[in-house]
């Protein structure tokens, strides 16, 4: 079931990003901005008779044209990618829903994750729980990401402003400045953030090919730092859904944009209005009691389209 | 106080002198027991290469149980290190004399504990190296960042406060230690600044001493508040409590007097001090442990009994855990013999006899380190949403022998500190016992 489910997937992927919207704004340009100061001298060049120009966005956000010979993609380095990473993307406020009724446990998003994330089988930046509210009602599975709250107590005890909060709402964690005293571990309410307690799953991989620490991803892993959900940022900015909203094969996740209310399914590719969908679904967030303000909002598990899980071995 | 003259009995400061100093020095004996703590510090410095080398994974802590021992640990050496901030702040600004020969050796027990606080909290971090990263781009929301300063802080007026009253001592020192090596001579003579016994420097002595004493009250008062705050900042069950900085610092008085007498026990039968560290004394010694274990158990008749009578979800869990669970044996071990039954026994003065007071401090200690443990594990070990998915020495704690290693060593790194002080000066202040009675009732220090 579950390769058809990727399968699946991969089919909706394609059509997704013909059939959508201009659902998230494409930044694949944002890389030729540090050639600009090339292209001024460039212009002098004999080149630049050919008169083919392109418009390219600088860093600063001026549109310019500079001649197509001169464009070259630039390999961005770590400093650049945590500058441009601890930003974030102008005028987002990424926002996820996660449908209980139709979460089968398939445990996609999962492996995609760790996948993407590099982590070791026991570090889930996602997790899916048995849940059970009460004794008479039936459990449920709950995938449980990182909440991303728009108030994170992570955040607040972090004494190096290692983990921090971006302007889109992403909630990341810088590994190259982290000090590894795990107080945003004690202080997150949800359980959601993961130590490297040892050598990263794919340490070796690091040690023939090294790669620049790309903070959007938190790769590579680093030994004796923290790790966390990142809603896959990187795939933000290029205008991807996030790892595990496009590996669910059962419709639960929707992700989107909170300023343009909107959300699509990651399975479906289906875009739908964001109040609308927690209007009628009686979508509510994790702990409200605790003024975290998450990010991320749950329809709760009616009419489901499962069999109820075994009762869950609460706290253990 | 301004008008304080200091009078020095000449026949008295020879017989003080005299007593105090002999045991001062590096002996066989006291060369001996440094090599031995040397041998195992050496030992766990190696356990702590390991967890270096190979990342936490080695200590029994997992994403569920992100602190363990460490933290534990850490939050008793700070409580032990307040016992300087009770002797010498508020009980010698009260203006009781009966102080007068533990000062010194309650400093000592500040600035070891600090100090070695410090270096237990860095074998927690998973980069220790990036240390500095706390300087160089420290936010001042966060509690560590306010634990750091009021720690450092602490530490120094500690330092001063254990320095500054030894300068009379080390002149006087100077002139009657024929048999001491050249260094040492030549520390003290550095250390003493060219003291004469001008009632001038005396005078400068006390206001300075008695600045850092008023200034070392609010220090001590925020290190353990802060401390306390690492844990009760946070939204979980069993540190959620709003009395969690008074509880602590009361617990923090406990477990320092116990460290005292401890001390002085020691210093009284090994340096054959019972001349100056006399019955009446741990008979005082006594009484004020009564007083802060009365305290104490106010506290943690509030931070027990409230939640249990609400039993509210995860609070049962919690409390449940502690009275009847897993926990339920240190649980009630500390509670009882270091709480409960001293602070019945103390009140009859056959307890607070030196032999017996030593034993009941003895009890108390330990159960002080327990109860730091009980404070930070079982509340790890229940987060507010269920651990799934995950093999079961992941979410169940287990220290690992290297854990254990790293933290015997804090303790010996501790026991060398105050070893080495104790014998490299004076334990108690000579100058104060030979001052003449008269004219010292309102005296502070």
């Amino acid at each position: 079931m579950s390769s058809d489910g990727i399968k699946k997937n991969e089919l909706d992927k394609q059509q997704g990003k013909n059939s959508r919207r201009d659902f998230m704004r494409k930044l694949g340009l944002l890389g030729v901005a540090a050639t600009t100061g090339a292209a001024t001298t460039g212009f002098k060049s004999e080149e630049s008779s050919s008169s083919e120009y392109v418009k390219v966005l600088t860093s600063d956000n001026k549109l310019v044209e500079i001649p197509k010979s001169q464009v070259k993609e630039v390999k961005l380095d770590t400093d650049a990618l945590q500058t441009r990473g601890r930003i974030g993307i102008e005028g987002k406020r990424w926002v996820m829903v996660i449908d209980l009724a139709k979460c089968r446990n398939a445990r996609e998003c999962v492996k995609g994750c760790q996948e993407h994330h590099h982590l070791h089988p026991y570090q889930y930046h996602i997790n899916t729980l048995v849940m059970q509210d009460n004794p008479q009602s039936a459990p449920y599975n709950m995938p449980k990401p990182c909440m991303h709250c728009d108030n994170p107590p992570c955040v607040s005890v972090c004494p190096v402003d290692a983990t921090f909060k971006r302007q889109d709402g992403v909630v990341l964690i810088d590994n190259e400045r982290c000090i590894g005293c795990r107080f945003c571990m004690a202080a997150c309410p949800y359980s959601v953030r993961v130590f490297n307690w040892e050598e990263p799953f794919q340490a070796q991989l690091y040690k023939e090919e090294p790669m620049e620490y790309d903070v959007e991803m938190n790769v590579p892993q680093k030994k004796g730092t923290v790790s966390k959900c990142l809603f896959s940022a990187d795939c933000l900015r290029d205008g991807e859904l996030p790892t595990c909203v496009r590996a669910c094969p059962n419709e639960v996740f929707y992700f989107g944009d909170q300023n343009e209310d909107a959300v699509t399914n990651g399975t479906t590719r289906e875009t739908v209005v964001l109040s609308d969908l927690l209007e009628k679904n009686a979508g509510y967030r994790l702990m409200e009691e605790l003024g975290t303000k998450p990010r991320v909002y749950y329809l709760p598990p009616k009419d489901r389209v499962f069999e109820a899980p075994e009762k869950p071995d609460n706290h253990h | 106080m301004s008008g304080h003259n200091i009078k020095i009995n000449k026949e008295k400061l020879d017989k003080v002198a005299k007593d105090i100093l002999k045991p001062v020095g590096f002996g066989p004996g006291f060369l001996t027991w440094m090599s031995f703590l040397t041998m195992a510090l050496l030992a766990c410095i190696y356990a702590y290469v390991i967890q270096y080398q190979k990342g936490l994974i080695v200590t029994g802590m997992r994403d569920m149980v992100s602190w363990g021992m460490y933290i534990a640990n850490f939050v008793f050496f700070v409580a032990t290190a307040l016992v300087g901030m009770l002797i010498s702040g508020v009980i010698g600004l009260l203006g009781y004399t009966w102080i007068k020969p533990i000062t010194r050796i309650a400093e000592i027990i500040a600035v070891a504990f600090a100090a070695v606080a410090g270096l237990v909290i860095v074998s927690d971090m998973g980069r220790p190296e990036r240390l500095l990263n706390v300087f160089i781009h420290g936010r001042v929301q966060s509690p560590i960042l306010w634990d750091v300063t009021v720690v450092t802080t602490y530490l120094v007026i500690s330092t001063l406060l254990y320095l500054l009253p030894l300068i009379p001592d080390l002149a006087i020192a100077r002139g009657r230690m024929q048999n001491a090596p050249k260094w040492m001579m030549k520390l003290y003579e550095i250390l003493s600044f060219k003291w004469t016994h001008h009632p001038k420097q005396y005078k400068l002595l006390f206001k300075a001493t008695r600045l850092l004493i008023i200034l070392v009250i609010p220090t001590a008062f925020a290190i353990h508040t802060v401390t306390s705050w690492l844990l009760a900042v946070n939204s979980r069950s069993g540190w959620d409590s709003t009395i969690f900085g008074p509880y602590f610092l009361t617990g923090a008085f406990v477990t320092g007097m116990a460290a005292v007498i401890i001390a002085v026990f020691f210093f009284r039968n090994n340096y054959k001090l019972r001349d100056y560290l006399g019955e009446s004394l741990f008979d005082k010694m006594g009484k004020l442990l009564e007083f802060v274990c009365v305290i104490y158990f106010y506290f943690n008749l509030n931070e027990f009994v409230v939640p249990a009578y609400k039993m509210k979800e995860f609070d049962a869990i919690h409390i449940h855990e502690l009275f009847l669970g897993k926990h339920a044996i240190m649980f009630w071990f500390s509670q009882i013999f270091g709480l409960l039954i001293p602070m019945v026994v103390l009140l009859w003065k056959p307890f607070r006899k030196p032999l017996p007071l030593f034993i009941i401090s003895l009890f108390v200690l330990v159960s002080a380190w327990l109860k730091r443990y009980i404070i930070v594990i079982p509340t790890m070990e229940h987060p507010f949403l269920p651990v799934q998915n995950l093999p079961h020495e992941w979410v169940v704690y287990q220290p690992t022998i290297i854990e254990t290693a790293v933290t015997i060593g804090s303790i010996i790194m501790g026991l060398m500190i105050i070893s080495v002080l104790a014998k490299l000066f004076p334990v108690i202040p000579i100058w104060e016992m030979a001052e003449e009675e008269e004219g010292t009732k309102t005296k502070i220090i």
